[in-house]
């Protein structure tokens, strides 16, 4: 209890204080995420809406697949990254091993199959609802695909938020990857796990407290921009 | 302009896990006017509309238009039992076939007030279209399928579960399409819509067309026993 007090406050003056390294840290932790879960929604909100509209050979085993490869062990997915990225690697010459694109590499492969995941769930269950209406309009895949993504924007805001909530906890992969550096690739998690290691509980407490208050006002801000619990609305 | 757009139907068959719930079926609707599909239930009076509009596989035969497939089905409205609206407001689901044809937004807004007018929804068209009654729902859905000025429309039992300020309602609409020269192709169980509406009849019985004729001649003259029974209003086995 001492300690989540302790946690308490020394959140509390980090933040009264604008204490530089923090915002540093803070900045860098949203850069990341938000950064990996803009390109993983580029790649997964239209892949996951596709699956739901098409119908191919083997399409039930890509979609165990990828349902699958949501509990992918960020540990396992910082070791791949880092092989592919380190020197040795076949893209060591692109120079990004410990900077944070390698962590938004990685962060974009855990987070890809989650937000494909839920939002081929969403999609699903609005084809279901839609399928005879948009066949019956003679629509083309891509007009199916844009309308469905459309009406169930409210599910994908859902699965996009799931991936950053998933993103800007991470540690793992992003450790890993990216190396800790102080003012270079050190975000809250890698922080975190950093003071916990030097027996610093309260300051450790402090960024965890900060962490989950960074999450929660990304949520409410994305909520508010889009308006989703506007009155009336979807 | 006489905006016929014939379908047919040669050796039409649908099966389902082996059983043929329609067909063969051979059939041709040219001409203009309202055609009722009428039988008991499970007759296939849904496949058979659904299969006319190319939306449900054929196990064997074929359906045309006379025209190449994409461009007839472009011309083709259809109305469905249970009406789908879109997760969007009145207008919006006014405007969707418009916009998937390529109008603009003005355009499309001009005619959404035009027929958000015409099927008594104006005053709610920026209002979410799932809030609205079943029968708004269905008067919604036929004027999202009559907005783009279909030649061919198809209903299945538009009126199933209205009360009658409903079912009026829609009638008038399917007459004012009529008029304009929209081929119309309606299931319906209510042998008096029928009576009122039909210019022709098709009866199905167990898959199978078992009378194609206007509608006063199979009114006035069932030509077999389960024509008879059926418009007495007996259970047909």
């Amino acid at each position: 209890m001492n300690d989540i007090t302790e946690g308490l406050r020394a959140a509390f003056w980090l933040l009264v204080s604008f204490d530089a390294e923090l915002w540093e840290i803070s900045l860098r932790s949203l850069k990341v995420s938000l950064s990996a879960v803009v390109i993983a929604c580029a790649i997964a909100v239209p892949l996951g809406t596709w699956l739901a509209v098409q119908r191919f050979a083997f399409r039930r085993t890509v979609i165990a697949v990828m349902n699958a490869l949501m509990g992918l062990p960020p540990v396992v997915v910082g070791l791949m990254v880092y092989i592919l990225l380190s020197r040795s690697g076949p893209f060591g010459v692109l120079g990004l091993l410990f900077t944070p694109t390698a962590m938004v590499i990685a962060q974009v492969v855990i987070i890809t199959p989650l937000i494909a995941s839920i939002t081929h769930q969403a999609m699903r269950e609005l084809w279901a609802e839609y399928h005879d209406l948009l066949i019956s309009l003679n629509t083309s895949k891509w007009q199916r695909v844009r309308t469905l993504m459309w009406d169930g924007r409210r599910a994908l805001l859902t699965a996009a938020l799931a991936g950053f909530g998933r993103a800007i906890g991470e540690v793992g992969a992003i450790m890993v990857v990216g190396g800790n550096i102080d003012h270079a690739t050190r975000v809250l998690t890698t922080a975190i796990a950093l003071e916990t290691g030097k027996g610093d509980f309260a300051l450790a407490l402090g960024l965890g407290f900060v962490l989950i208050g960074l999450a929660v006002c990304v949520s409410l801000v994305t909520h508010a921009l889009s308006q989703t619990e506007r009155r009336g609305r979807w | 302009m006489v905006r016929v757009l014939p379908v047919e139907l040669r050796g039409a068959v649908v099966r389902r896990r082996g059983r043929a719930i329609l067909g063969p079926v051979d059939l041709t609707l040219a001409g203009e006017g309202l055609t009722c599909v009428l039988g008991p239930n499970g007759a296939g009076k849904t496949t058979l509309l659904r299969v006319m509009h190319g939306i449900e596989r054929l196990s064997g035969g074929t359906v045309g238009y006379g025209l190449p497939e994409r461009e007839a089905l472009r011309r083709q409205g259809f109305v469905f039992q249970a009406p789908i609206v879109l997760r969007r407001t009145v207008a919006e689901n006014l405007a969707y076939p418009l916009r998937l044809a390529g109008a603009g937004r003005a355009d499309a807004a001009r005619a959404c007030a035009d027929w958000g007018g015409r099927i008594g929804l104006g005053a709610v068209l920026d209002q979410p279209a799932q809030r609205l009654s079943g029968g708004e729902k269905q008067m919604l859905a036929l004027g999202r399928a009559l907005i783009s000025g279909p030649d061919l429309l198809f209903l299945d039992e538009p009126c199933a579960s209205l009360d009658g300020r409903a079912t009026a309602a829609i009638e008038g609409l399917l007459r004012a399409a009529r008029e304009s020269r929209t081929r119309i192709i309606m299931a319906t169980h209510d042998l008096a819509q029928a009576r009122r509406l039909a210019d022709e009849v098709i009866f199905l019985r167990n898959g199978q067309v078992e009378r194609h004729c206007a509608a006063e001649a199979f009114f006035a003259a069932p030509q077999s026993a389960a024509e008879e029974a059926f418009l007495k209003g007996d259970i047909l086995q």
